[in-house]
């Protein structure tokens, strides 16, 4: 159990003997936390004795009232500013003065909690906080750890699963208002849209469990024969449906023995993903064509389209995890963003390479090499 | 100022929350100039000048938001600019002024979590257009 330091500065009494009360048995839990978090309240009725035991104990938390006998609760704000104290500040404050809360917010405040409030939103907010500050030391350690690409990952992960609930929210809401109109027919485009985000969305989910396996599963003892030509086959019926839309041809030419030793679903998400890929990024009436060539110790696969294409500068980051190219063409295609970044991974697992070679407008090509021996994964 | 004499510039890379936007906002009255990207923004910032902004934080890249707020702001001090985000409270993304360098950039007049009603959003454009 971690203890954080709570200060309180208000001048009425009961404000701090209530939040005392209740905080004092409080504590919080996050999934991601190693230890749950309970409170110490320190109080202080005005600014000048809070400042005092800012510099003495430096808590974690400042609940600051604004109104206050001398100094007042911005010129507080300042003070923790000036000295860089690392302390999470919400201001304790009423409706009516909103514009002191937005000054507050860019002199460095991050929450208000109306006054009058019951111990469940004074909990709820103290709850936020802690989850808050968690979260910041979490990054400051990562930072230290150089391990911030991980929390840019959940940070933008976070970012791509709120976006389409985002867009589901407003649409329904729209219909709920009827703002475009009584029938249903005024909303076809709404309903359509949303569907396709809970599409996008499954896509992402599914995405990222493939994500976690790779990372996580050990596979030495899933290491078996796999004829690729036959994985590629199945990848080829899974996209069939799009790609009789799309009126886009697919060719499998298998030069060589195409068997070897690895997991099967990894090779699977291999080429689900790159015949997919060629399929959704081509242009109407175009064709895919998948190679499986070799030598005695190596397997060579091209997965070739002539689709848009991608551009020079784009294609440093084509691997990177959720990096989709954003431009006209790309505009009515979903994806994840994560697809790439699986497929290198799992390539690299494998000790292969990937590369890939396009124009704009004329296609892409992507080649994978993957030793055929069994090799040590990990 | 009437409403319909106002001019907002939305950006924003979801197509589906930038729809949505534009249609609240000519629903409660206003004209719209959309934007699908940073570089559609700055575009649209270098011919014209809103009379308020509505920039996503995460566009081409992650800080896409701030960095159209900087050059708005650069360009035409007076408008009023809202950041509009998803991400913030979840990832611990806090938008602190506590360097000098972050004031210098992060230069917008309101920040407001994505998913914020038709209703509030106008409430919130009246008050920084102190309608």
């Amino acid at each position: 159990m971690a203890v954080l330091k709570i200060l309180v500065i208000d001048d009425e009494s009961g404000i701090r003997s209530g939040v005392s009360r209740i905080l004092n048995n409080f504590h919080v839990t996050y999934p991601f936390m190693d230890e749950d978090y309970s409170f110490e309240v320190l109080e202080a009725a005005n600014g000048e004795d809070g400042i005092v035991i800012i510099d003495r104990e430096i808590p974690d938390i400042l609940l600051l009232d604004n109104k206050l006998p001398g100094i007042q609760g911005v010129d507080v704000l300042e003070y923790i500013r000036d000295r860089k104290y690392d302390i999470v500040v919400a201001m304790i404050t009423s409706y009516a003065s909103l514009d002191v809360a937005i000054r507050a917010t860019r002199d460095g405040a991050t929450d208000f909690i109306p006054k009058p409030f019951t111990p469940q939103e004074l909990k709820s907010s103290i709850e936020n906080i802690t989850k808050q500050l968690y979260l910041k030391r979490i990054t400051q350690k990562l930072k230290q750890d150089g391990k911030k690409i991980r929390y840019q990952f959940l940070s933008v992960l976070s970012h791509e699963l709120k976006a389409p609930l985002n867009a589901l929210e407003g649409y329904l809401r729209m219909m709920q208002e009827k703002q475009a109109g009584d029938k249903i027919d005024d909303y076809t485009n709404h309903i359509d849209r949303s569907l396709q985000r809970i599409q996008g969305m499954r896509n992402l989910i599914m995405d990222l469990l493939d994500f976690t396996k790779i990372r996580l599963e050990r596979k030495e003892e899933k290491i078996q024969e796999v004829d690729l030509a036959q994985v590629a086959s199945g990848a080829i019926v899974t996209v069939q449906p799009y790609a009789i839309q799309m009126e886009v041809n697919i060719n499998l030419d298998v030069r060589s023995d195409s068997v070897i030793m690895a997991d099967p679903e990894d090779m699977e998400i291999i080429f689900n993903n790159l015949v997919s890929n060629a399929v959704k990024y081509n242009k109407f009436g175009g064709r895919v064509d998948i190679t499986i060539d070799g030598t005695d110790s190596e397997i060579i696969l091209t997965f070739s389209d002539n689709g848009i294409g991608i551009s020079e500068s784009d294609k440093e980051n084509l691997f990177t995890e959720f990096v989709r190219i954003k431009n006209e063409k790309t505009r009515n295609i979903s994806g994840s963003g994560l697809g790439l970044s699986i497929v290198r991974k799992v390539v690299e697992l494998y000790h292969g390479t990937i590369k890939v070679e396009s124009t704009p407008d004329m296609g892409s090509v992507f080649t994978i090499r993957l030793p055929k021996k069994p090799i040590s994964i990990n | 100022m009437k409403k319909s004499d106002i001019t907002i510039l939305i950006a924003d890379d979801d197509p589906d929350y930038l729809f949505q936007t534009v249609f609240n906002l000519e629903k409660a009255g206003y004209k719209t100039v959309s934007a699908e990207s940073q570089a559609e923004a700055e575009s649209v910032i270098s011919r014209f000048k809103p009379h308020l902004a509505i920039f996503d934080l995460m566009m081409e890249s992650d800080d896409s938001g701030f960095v159209l707020c900087y050059k708005i702001k650069k360009k035409y001090p007076d408008v009023p600019v809202i950041l509009a985000t998803a991400v913030a409270r979840e990832t611990g993304m806090t938008f602190s002024l506590d360097s000098e360098k972050e004031k210098s950039w992060i230069r917008a007049d309101k920040y407001l979590e994505k998913g914020i009603r038709a209703d509030q959003l106008d409430q919130e454009i009246m008050k920084l257009l102190k309608l």
